[in-house]
């Protein structure tokens, strides 16, 4: 997986990053102050990320579990 | 006799078979003890992993954060996620090789990683200067907890003895595996309490989650976002930066990852504990609803605002659900932690000492070493004043320390010596005690920068030290050694 770790380095950059454009209180989303709802919006697009590469990620196959268990 | 009172003495109740229950069977060799034999499955992992990083602190600080200091509380759901995330290439090779060379605790990982004993010491001095803080908090946050859910009918001493007991008798008979299925029991209920909570006090409070943020934003200009300076987008950032670098290099941390049964465990959990973070979320809003109901909170006080919005909304036994969950919150992660305290000084400090030392007498020194590691955190918690607040204030940076060293040994070739090792934290420790004691910023640090460079979190400055020095030092090493006429193998490099 060559672009793994880009579905975790783009929402952690999008929090890092976004909040400076981001950081008011109107409009409410969901309820929330933007800023807040900015941060909420990519914790979940991020956990949903993470769940679609551990799907495809091969090393979680079935027979990557002998490698997982440590043994060689 | 008090409603609430009954709901928590139950849960304490529970709570101790619980842990006792959890040895069911198992003979309880060191390493079953002290990281459950490596034999927890994907479901055990997470709610060990997030029962550890989801606290007392999860509970009264994060609603406590909100109530008192507004938008700088969101920076405590963002590094975590991050940190959560990323976990997902960290955990599985340091799993890997605690597996392979069969390690209880993370200065062990240390100590082989790097061919020293001498580090194992080090990072086992640190980790356990971090943690011993750790414990006294989180009996403090029981003592507050009981206390005030039932009206002071159990005082916060009493409640603090008792919880501290409790822990003590399941670490010792059951070690991590009565913790596990505690965590377990502990997870659900303080999820459900806390995501209720989290919508029904805004709702009744103000008619909704938009409104009540409308009304703090009219009465508090300002709270909802981050400023312009001081609690700044820049103090965001570098706060968010530097605590998603030390989220996994806690002591329990690593512990936790070793129970693992397998490295696909910390994968899927990648996905899941960034969702279970938006718990925190939750006590956000109960922060926030309590701003105009019990205002008036100042200093310490703040981490009580979700009690005291509570005790002036629902009846006594429903006050007493509230207070068995924060209790189990602060008295499961308490029990892990003396459990990692008492790990790393057996098997680490004790076995430095005595390397030929049986592992019976290992694991009996750690089991009669946890009495007197809950005694000791009660003391302080009654009676610990100001160090105790202090070192409390860097236990974070000080385990942050260890990441420049942790992410050099997982490399392909290690480019940092042992000795390079030590001298990063040892530099990297001691630059933490160093700002917060002068409580320095960067600008007063170097005053040729900018203004607005104060609001970068000075914890980097420690870090940047760190990295610094052991590059420095780990240069040297080398070209010493190179120099020598025959190089010992396997100092520098880490045997694999």
């Amino acid at each position: 997986m060559r672009f793994a770790p880009w579905f975790a380095v783009a929402p952690a950059l999008a929090i890092l990053g976004g909040v400076a454009f981001v950081n008011r209180v109107e409009p409410l989303v969901l309820g929330m102050p933007l800023v807040l709802a900015w941060i909420v919006g990519w914790v979940a697009i991020g956990a949903g990320a993470m769940a679609v590469l551990y799907a495809r990620d091969p090393a979680n196959a079935s027979d990557a579990t002998k490698r997982d268990r440590g043994e060689r | 006799m008090n409603a609430a009172l009954v709901v928590i003495a139950a849960a304490a109740a529970m709570t101790l078979a619980l842990g006792l229950a959890g040895r069911s069977g198992q003979d309880m060799s060191f390493e079953q003890w002290a990281i459950a034999g490596r034999g927890f499955g994907g479901l055990m992992t997470f709610m060990l992993m997030a029962g550890e990083t989801y606290t007392a602190f999860t509970f009264l600080d994060a609603s406590g954060w909100a109530y008192g200091r507004g938008a700088p509380a969101y920076c405590l759901l963002a590094s975590g996620a991050i940190a959560c995330m990323f976990s997902y290439w960290l955990l599985p090779p340091i799993w890997r090789y605690a597996k392979q060379q069969r390690l209880i605790s993370q200065p062990h990982f240390f100590s082989r990683k790097y061919a020293s004993p001498g580090l194992g010491g080090l990072v086992a001095l640190v980790g356990a200067l971090a943690l011993f803080p750790s414990i006294v908090l989180q009996l403090k946050g029981l003592g507050v907890i009981v206390s005030v859910a039932t009206g002071g009918a159990l005082g916060a001493g009493p409640a603090i003895w008792i919880g501290a007991a409790t822990a003590s008798v399941y670490v010792i008979v059951s070690g991590a595996r009565g913790v596990a299925w505690n965590a377990a029991v502990k997870d659900c209920l303080i999820f459900a309490v806390v995501a209720f909570l989290g919508l029904y006090l805004p709702a009744r409070y103000y008619g909704g989650l938009g409104d009540m943020f409308r009304a703090i934003d009219v009465a508090k200009p300002d709270f909802l976002a981050f400023k312009p300076s001081g609690s700044s987008v820049l103090w965001f950032q570098s706060t968010v930066t530097l605590t998603a670098l030390g989220f996994f290099m806690w002591p329990q941390a690593f512990s936790a990852a070793f129970a693992a049964r397998d490295a696909r465990a910390f994968r899927r959990n990648a996905a899941l504990l960034p969702l279970y973070q938006l718990i925190v979320l939750f006590a956000f809003f109960c922060g926030f609803a309590a701003i105009q109901q019990v205002p008036g909170l100042a200093g310490p006080e703040i981490d009580q605002a979700l009690l005291r919005l509570s005790l002036k909304t629902f009846d006594p036994w429903f006050v007493g659900v509230i207070g068995a969950a924060g209790a189990l919150t602060a008295l499961t992660p308490a029990a892990f932690l003396i459990l990692c305290v008492t790990t790393l000084l057996a098997n680490d400090v004790l076995r430095g000492l005595y390397p030929d030392v049986a592992e019976r007498k290992v694991a009996l020194f750690a089991r009669s070493l946890t009495p007197a590691i809950a005694l000791f955190a009660v003391y302080f918690a009654l009676w610990g004043g100001r160090t105790i607040a202090a070192l409390l204030l860097m236990g974070y940076s000080f385990v942050t320390q260890l990441f420049p060293a942790t992410a050099c040994s997982l490399m392909r070739k290690n480019p940092m010596t042992k000795q390079g090792a030590a001298a990063g934290i040892v530099v990297g420790v001691a630059a933490v005690a160093y700002v917060t004691l002068t409580h320095s910023t960067f600008v007063s640090l170097m005053p040729f920068l900018p203004a607005q460079a104060a609001d970068v979190n000075v914890g980097f400055a420690a870090l940047i030290l760190n990295a610094l020095a052991a590059a420095v030092v780990s240069l040297a090493t080398r070209a010493a050694k190179r120099a020598a006429p025959a190089p010992p193998r396997g100092a520098a490099r880490p045997a694999r």
